[in-house]
C-alpha cells in the first residue's frame, strides 16, 4: 500500500468510514473528526510509520504540519517519511 | 452553621519551599519552570516543568519514613507541617478525636509506580519492595498527615484530576462550617514529574515546549508542575477563642459537572460553578476583587474560562482581575487548587494581586484584565479560586478578607 492509502486507511477508521469515502479534499470536520480524534489519528499514524509528527492542538495551524484536508496530511507525513530515511 | 476561616497554611512547590517564599516569588512575578532533570527525560518531546530544586527529603526522613513516602507524600507532609505549626493547633482529646484531613491528589504515588514499573518490565525483576501499594495509594499521604498530627476524624482523599484539591477543600470547608468538625488540614500534593508522568500527559498534545503564558494570543499549552499547599481550616469561634491569627475566612463554595466532554471544558459549567460559589456565599458578583483562573494555558480552558467569567460577572467582569500563577508554578494538577489559594490569600490579607506572567499578545477571546506579568497592589475583599478538571468537574471556592 501506498503512504497515501496507508494514511486514508487511518483517518477512514478513525471516522468510522470505508476508505473509499475519504477523499483528498475532505477536511477532518467533513469526516466527523473532532480534536481527540486528531489527535489519536496522528498517534495511529506515527505508529504506523515511525515518525513524530509535530502536532500541538493548542496552535493547530502554527509549524510545518498542515491538517487543512486529507491531501494536506498525506503531503505531510510524506515528507516526514521520506526525511526520516 | 459555622463561619470558616484558614489559620495555617504551607506549601512546597518550584516557586519555593514554604508560604512566605511562594508569595514572595508571585510578587516579584518569578518563574519556577525550566528544563526537567531526572531519569531519561532526552527521551521526552516535553522537557519543561516547575519542578521542586534543592529538596533534600533524606534530611527531613528517617529511613523507615523513606521507605513509605512517595515524593507527593514528602511533599504533603512539608506542607502540613508549615500550616499547623502557623496555626499553633496541637491535636488532641476531643480536638483531635473530631478533626481531620481531606486531601486532593490526582495521581498519588506516580514515581513509585514508575520506578517499580521499570524494575519488573525494564529490569526484569521479579521481585519489589514490600511498600509498594502503600506507598503509592492515593491515600497515602492523608494517612500519614493523620498519624503524624494525631488527626482521628473523618480523612479521606479526593481525586478529580485537576479540580482535586478544591473538591478536597470544599469538602472540609462543609464539615467544620456544618459543625462536624472543629478544624480539617485541607489542600493536596501532586508530584508527576518523573518520565512516565510527563510520557503520559505529552501524548494528549496538550504541552507546552517553552513556557505556560495564559491568556496571551501566542500561548500554546500547559506547563505541569509539583508540590503540595495544605491549609488549616477552623471554626470561626473556635479560632477566635484561642486568639488565632485567621489569614482569611472561606464563605462558599460550589461544584458543577459539565456532563458533555472527557477532556474539552465548558462554559456552562464552569459559570454554575462560580455563580454557585457565590449564591452559597451570600455574595454579589460585584463583590469579588480578584479571580485566581484555572488559567492553564490551552487554547481551549483560557478562552472558554474568560468567557465563563463574562456570563457569570456581566460588565463587573471588566472591573476584576483575575491571574493564571500556574504561569509561574506550572499546572500542579491535583495539587494546583491548593498552591493557588495562597494568591487568594495574599490578595486577601496583603493586597497584593500575584500576576500572569509569559504574557505577550493579547487575545480578542480573553479580554479581561489577567494582570498581566507584573503584581499589582489592590485592596480586595473577595476572592475566588476556579478549578475546572479533565472530565468536566468543577469546583470553586469563595473567601472573604479576614
Amino acid at each position: 500500500m501506498s503512504i497515501s492509502d496507508r494514511v486514508i486507511a487511518i483517518i477512514a477508521e478513525q471516522a468510522v468510514l470505508e476508505p473509499s469515502d475519504v477523499t483528498p479534499d475532505s477536511t477532518l470536520e467533513d469526516l466527523g473528526i473532532d480534536s481527540l480524534g486528531l489527535v489519536e489519528s496522528i498517534f495511529a499514524i506515527e505508529e504506523e510509520f515511525d515518525i513524530s509528527v509535530p502536532f500541538n492542538a493548542n496552535e493547530p495551524t502554527a509549524g510545518d504540519f498542515d491538517i487543512t484536508n486529507v491531501a494536506a496530511i498525506i503531503a505531510g507525513i510524506e515528507k516526514l517519511v521520506a526525511e526520516k530515511v | 452553621m459555622k463561619r470558616v476561616v484558614i489559620t495555617g497554611a504551607g506549601t512546597i512547590n518550584s516557586l519555593g519551599h514554604s508560604v512566605p517564599d511562594t508569595l514572595e516569588a508571585m510578587r516579584e512575578g518569578r518563574c519556577g519552570i525550566s528544563e526537567l532533570e531526572f531519569r531519561d527525560v532526552d527521551r521526552l518531546a516535553i522537557k519543561i516543568g516547575g519542578q521542586v530544586r534543592g529538596f533534600e527529603a533524606e534530611g527531613r526522613f528517617n529511613r523507615q519514613q523513606m521507605t513509605l513516602y512517595d515524593r507527593f507524600t514528602q511533599f504533603t507532609l512539608t506542607a502540613a507541617k508549615e500550616a499547623i505549626d502557623q496555626s499553633g493547633l496541637v491535636f488532641h482529646g476531643d480536638l483531635a478525636a473530631r478533626s481531620g484531613v481531606v486531601l486532593g491528589t490526582a495521581g498519588g504515588g506516580v514515581s513509585t509506580w514508575d520506578d517499580n514499573y521499570r524494575s519488573v518490565y525494564e529490569d526484569g525483576k521479579n521481585r519489589v519492595h514490600p511498600f509498594v501499594v502503600p506507598k503509592l495509594m492515593n491515600n497515602a499521604a492523608a494517612s500519614h498527615v493523620s498519624m503524624e498530627h494525631n488527626l482521628k476524624g473523618p480523612s479521606f482523599t479526593v481525586s478529580t484530576a485537576c479540580a482535586s484539591s478544591n473538591h478536597a477543600m470544599a469538602q472540609a470547608f462543609q464539615m467544620v462550617r456544618s459543625g462536624a468538625a472543629p478544624a480539617m488540614i485541607t489542600g493536596g500534593s501532586e508530584s508527576m514529574l518523573c518520565f512516565g508522568g510527563v510520557k503520559a500527559w505529552e501524548g494528549l498534545r496538550v504541552m507546552s515546549k517553552d513556557a505556560c503564558r495564559p491568556f496571551s494570543a501566542n500561548r500554546n499549552g500547559m506547563v505541569q508542575g509539583e508540590g503540595a499547599g495544605v491549609f488549616v481550616f477552623e471554626d470561626y469561634d473556635h479560632a477566635k477563642a484561642r486568639g488565632a491569627d485567621i489569614l482569611c475566612e472561606v464563605v462558599g463554595f460550589a461544584m458543577s459537572s459539565d456532563a458533555s466532554d472527557i477532556v474539552m471544558p465548558s462554559k456552562q459549567g464552569a459559570a454554575r460553578a462560580m455563580a454557585g460559589a457565590l449564591a452559597d456565599a451570600g455574595l454579589n458578583a460585584s463583590d469579588v476583587g480578584y479571580i485566581n483562573a484555572h488559567g492553564t494555558g490551552t487554547l481551549a480552558n483560557d478562552k472558554t474560562e474568560c468567557a465563563a467569567v463574562a456570563d457569570v460577572f456581566g460588565p463587573h467582569a471588566d472591573d476584576l482581575m483575575i491571574s493564571s500563577t500556574k504561569s509561574m508554578h506550572g499546572h500542579l494538577i491535583g495539587g494546583t487548587g491548593a498552591v493557588e489559594l495562597l494568591a487568594c490569600i495574599m490578595a486577601l490579607r496583603d493586597g497584593v494581586i500575584a500576576p500572569t506572567i509569559g504574557y505577550e499578545e493579547p487575545d480578542p477571546e480573553c479580554a479581561l484584565d489577567v494582570v498581566p506579568n507584573e503584581a499589582r497592589e489592590a485592596k480586595v475583599d473577595v476572592a475566588l479560586s476556579n478549578a475546572f478538571a479533565f472530565g468536566g468537574l468543577n469546583a470553586v471556592l469563595a473567601l472573604k478578607r479576614a
